[in-house]
C-alpha cells in the first residue's frame, strides 16, 4: 500500500486576484516615438535634399558595384584570412617560452592597437615615399662594401618598383590585415588561455611536441572562445573598409559613392546610399554570425548536443553492460 | 616487446614482460636525490627511489607531501633542481657529454616522454575527439603507425578495458570510470615501459572505482612497471610489489605493502594509514 501524498489531499488554493501594475509611463513613450517617426518620415519623404530617384539611379551603377565587390567584399575576406593566420602566429609567439618571441609579440600588439586604422591607412598609403624600389638581397650591402673599399657594391637580387606592388588595394590590405591580426592576436590568446591546462599536460605527457598539442589538442578547443568575437572582428572589418578612402583605394564602395556625390554636388543622398549599402552587407553578416554563435557559443552549442546526444543513445543501446571487465583474464 | 593486447593467457609471464632494461641492472626507474622547489618553496627534499622492471610501486603519502610533483619529474614534466632520475638507464630531460650535463632540446624530452605513459587523477582525455580518436591520435600524430593499424591495435586496447562498445561516443558522454579506462588504453597505445598513475580513483564515485583497479590490475598482471599515487590500501597490499610513503617531500619508510600496511615503522606512517584504513 502507498501512504497518501498530504498535497493531493489537500485542496487547492483560490487562485489569487489582484489588480495588475499599470505602466502609464510606456503608453507616453510609444506616443512621443509615434509622433517622432511620424516626423521622420515627413522628413525623408519631402525634403528634396533627399533626391531618392537621383540616389537610386546611381547606387547600382557598375562602378559602384565593382567598388562593392572588390574593395569592400574581397577586401574583408582577404584582410580577416590574413589577419587571423597572422594573429594566431602572433598569439602563439606571445605564449611561447622563448623571451625574444614574447617581447616581439608584445611590440607588435601595441603598435597595431595603438595606432588608429584611419591614420594606419593614411600612412600606408604613401609609404611609397620611403623607397622608390623594393629590393631582396644582401641587407646594408652598400655600407659593407664601403667598409671593404668597394664602391657600389650591389648585391640585390631582385626588386620591383612599390608603385607596382604597393598598389592602393595592396597598402590598404596590408594596413588592415596587420592591424587585424593585432586585435585577433589578443583573442586567439584569451581563447588558448580558456582551455584546460590538463590537456597540454596529458598531450606533453604523450610525446607531443608544442607545436604538435597546439595544432591538434588545444586549438580546436579554444575554437569555442575564438569564433563568436571574430565574426564580430569580420563586421568591424567590413565597416572600416570604408576607411580605405584615405589610403586612398578607389575601387571601394564608399570611395565610388563620394567620388559620384563630389562631382554631381549630390553628396548627401550619395551618403545615404552608403549608410543602405553598409546597412544591407552588415545585415547578411549578423544572420551568419547568429548561426555561428548558436553552434559554438555555449558549450557545444545545441546543434552539437543533440547530435552529441542522438550518438550517446547509439552507443547505449548498442552495447550491454561493461562495467569493469578486462579481456579474457 | 610485449604486445599489450588482450588474448595471450597462456603466455609465459616472462615473455609478457613490459620491456626489459638495458642496462642489466633491472632497474627500470632509479632516482638519487631528487630536489624540487617552486620559487621558495622546497617541495622535494632528496628522494632516493628504485623501481625494478615489472614492478608496481604504490606511492602513498598525505596531500601536500609533493607525490604528484615527484610523478611528474619522473617524465619531466617538472624540471628538477638536483639530483637524477633515469627511466630504463637513460637519463631524463638530460645528456651526459664529457663529464657534463646538457638540457636536452624539447623534441628529445617528448621523444623520451613517449616510453612513458601516465594516467591523471582528472582524465584528461581530449573532448573534441571520440573514444577511438583519443586512442588513436598520438601514435598516428607521432608517426608511430600506420592509421589503419594505429585503429585496430586502439579497437583491441579499448576491448581490454572493457569498452569495446564505446567507440564512437565522446567522453562527455562517458561516466568518469569509463573516462579514466579510456585514458589507460590512451597511455597505452604508445607501447609505454613505464605507467605513472596519479591517484586515478580519487576522482571517482566509489561504486567506479573497482573498474578501474581492475584494468591497473590486469596490466600489473601482464609484466607492466608502474608508479602508483593511491589512496587504496587494498590494491597496495593486493598488487604492490613495494610501497613508498613520503611525507614533507621525503621517503618516511618503504617496504613490501603487506608489511609496512600491517606493521608501519614511523609514527607519520602509523597516523596516515589509521587515517585512511
Ligand atoms: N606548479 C606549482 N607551483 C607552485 N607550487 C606547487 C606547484 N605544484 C605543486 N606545488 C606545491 O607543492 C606541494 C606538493 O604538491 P603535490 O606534489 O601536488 O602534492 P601531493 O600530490 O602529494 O598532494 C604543495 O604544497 C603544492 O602547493
Ligand atoms: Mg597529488
Amino acid at each position: 500500500m502507498e501512504s497518501h501524498d498530504t498535497s493531493t489531499v489537500r485542496a487547492r488554493p483560490e487562485p489569487l486576484r489582484a489588480v495588475p501594475v499599470r505602466h502609464p509611463g510606456r503608453w507616453v513613450a510609444v506616443a512621443v516615438l509615434a509622433v517622432l517617426v511620424a516626423m521622420f518620415v515627413h522628413l525623408l519623404v519631402t525634403n528634396a535634399a533627399f533626391n531618392w530617384s537621383f540616389m537610386a539611379d546611381k547606387m547600382f551603377r557598375p562602378p559602384i558595384i565593382e567598388g562593392l565587390l572588390r574593395g569592400t567584399v574581397l577586401m574583408t575576406v582577404s584582410a580577416m584570412l590574413i589577419g587571423v593566420t597572422l594573429g594566431v602566429v602572433v598569439a602563439v609567439m606571445r605564449l611561447s617560452d622563448n623571451p625574444i618571441l614574447r617581447g616581439v609579440a608584445w611590440l607588435y600588439t601595441w603598435f597595431f592597437r595603438a595606432v588608429p586604422r584611419l591614420v594606419l591607412l593614411a600612412v600606408f598609403g604613401n609609404i611609397g615615399i620611403l623607397w622608390s624600389r623594393i629590393e631582396f638581397g644582401v641587407p646594408f650591402d652598400t655600407q659593407l662594401g664601403q667598409l671593404f673599399g668597394i664602391d657600389n657594391l650591389n648585391l640585390r637580387l631582385f626588386g620591383f618598383s612599390s608603385r607596382d606592388i604597393l598598389t592602393g588595394f595592396m597598402a590598404g590590405l596590408l594596413g588592415l590585415a596587420l592591424s587585424e591580426a593585432a586585435y585577433m592576436a589578443e583573442i586567439v590568446r584569451a581563447g588558448i588561455q580558456s582551455v584546460d591546462e590538463g590537456q597540454t599536460e596529458a598531450a606533453q605527457a604523450l610525446g607531443m611536441s608544442r607545436g604538435q598539442l597546439l595544432r591538434r589538442v588545444v586549438l580546436p578547443q579554444a575554437m569555442r572562445v575564438i569564433i563568436p568575437p571574430t565574426g564580430n572582428e569580420t563586421i568591424a572589418m567590413l565597416k572600416d573598409t570604408s576607411l580605405l578612402l584615405y589610403v586612398p583605394v578607389s575601387v571601394e564602395l564608399f570611395f565610388q559613392l563620394d567620388a559620384v556625390g563630389k562631382r554631381t554636388f549630390q553628396i548627401f543622398p550619395m551618403y545615404v546610399a552608403a549608410c543602405l549599402w553598409y546597412l544591407f552587407l552588415t545585415s547578411i553578416l549578423l544572420v551568419g554570425q547568429y548561426f555561428l554563435e548558436r553552434h559554438f557559443g555555449k558549450g557545444y552549442g545545441p546543434a552539437g548536443r543533440a547530435r552529441l546526444r542522438l550518438r550517446g543513445m547509439a552507443a547505449e543501446t548498442g552495447g550491454g553492460g561493461n562495467s569493469g571487465t578486462v579481456g579474457p583474464a | 616487446m610485449s604486445e599489450l593486447i588482450p588474448g595471450q593467457p597462456g603466455a609465459p609471464a616472462a615473455e609478457s614482460r613490459a620491456g626489459a632494461p638495458a642496462d642489466g641492472s633491472g632497474l627500470m626507474v632509479r632516482a638519487e636525490q631528487v630536489h624540487k622547489s617552486f620559487g621558495s618553496l622546497e617541495v622535494l627534499k632528496g628522494i632516493d627511489l628504485e623501481v625494478r622492471a615489472g614492478e608496481v610501486c604504490c606511492l602513498l603519502g598525505p596531500s601536500g607531501s609533493g607525490k604528484s610533483t615527484f610523478l611528474r619529474c619522473i617524465n619531466h614534466l617538472e624540471k628538477i633542481n638536483a639530483g637524477s632520475i633515469r627511466v630504463d638507464g637513460d637519463l631524463i630531460g638530460y645528456r651526459e657529454r664529457g663529464g657534463r650535463l646538457h638540457e636536452m632540446r624539447e623534441k628529445e624530452v617528448a621523444a623520451q616522454r613517449r616510453a612513458i605513459g601516465m594516467v591523471f587523477q582528472r582524465f584528461n582525455l581530449f573532448p573534441h575527439m571520440t573514444v577511438l580518436g583519443n586512442v588513436v591520435e598520438a601514435p598516428v600524430l607521432l608517426g608511430r603507425e600506420k592509421k589503419a593499424a594505429a585503429r585496430e591495435r586502439a579497437a583491441q586496447l579499448l576491448e581490454r578495458v572493457g569498452l569495446g562498445d564505446k567507440l564512437g561516443a565522446y567522453p562527455g558522454q562517458l561516466s568518469g570510470g569509463q573516462q579514466q579506462r579510456v585514458a589507460i588504453a590512451r597511455a597505452l597505445a604508445m607501447r609505454p615501459k613505464l605507467m605513472l598513475f596519479d591517484e586515478p580513483t580519487s576522482a571517482l564515485d566509489p561504486e567506479l572505482v573497482g573498474e578501474v583497479l581492475d584494468v591497473m590490475k590486469d596490466l600489473a598482471r601482464d609484466g607492466m612497471t608502474m608508479i602508483v599515487v593511491t589512496h587504496e590500501i587494498g590494491f597496495a597490499r593486493e598488487v604492490g610489489d613495494t610501497l613508498v610513503f613520503m611525507d614533507g617531500g621525503v621517503v618516511v619508510e618503504a617496504g613490501d605493502p603487506r608489511e609496512v600496511i600491517a606493521n608501519p615503522q614511523h609514527e607519520r606512517t602509523r597516523a596516515f594509514l589509521a587515517k585512511v584504513l
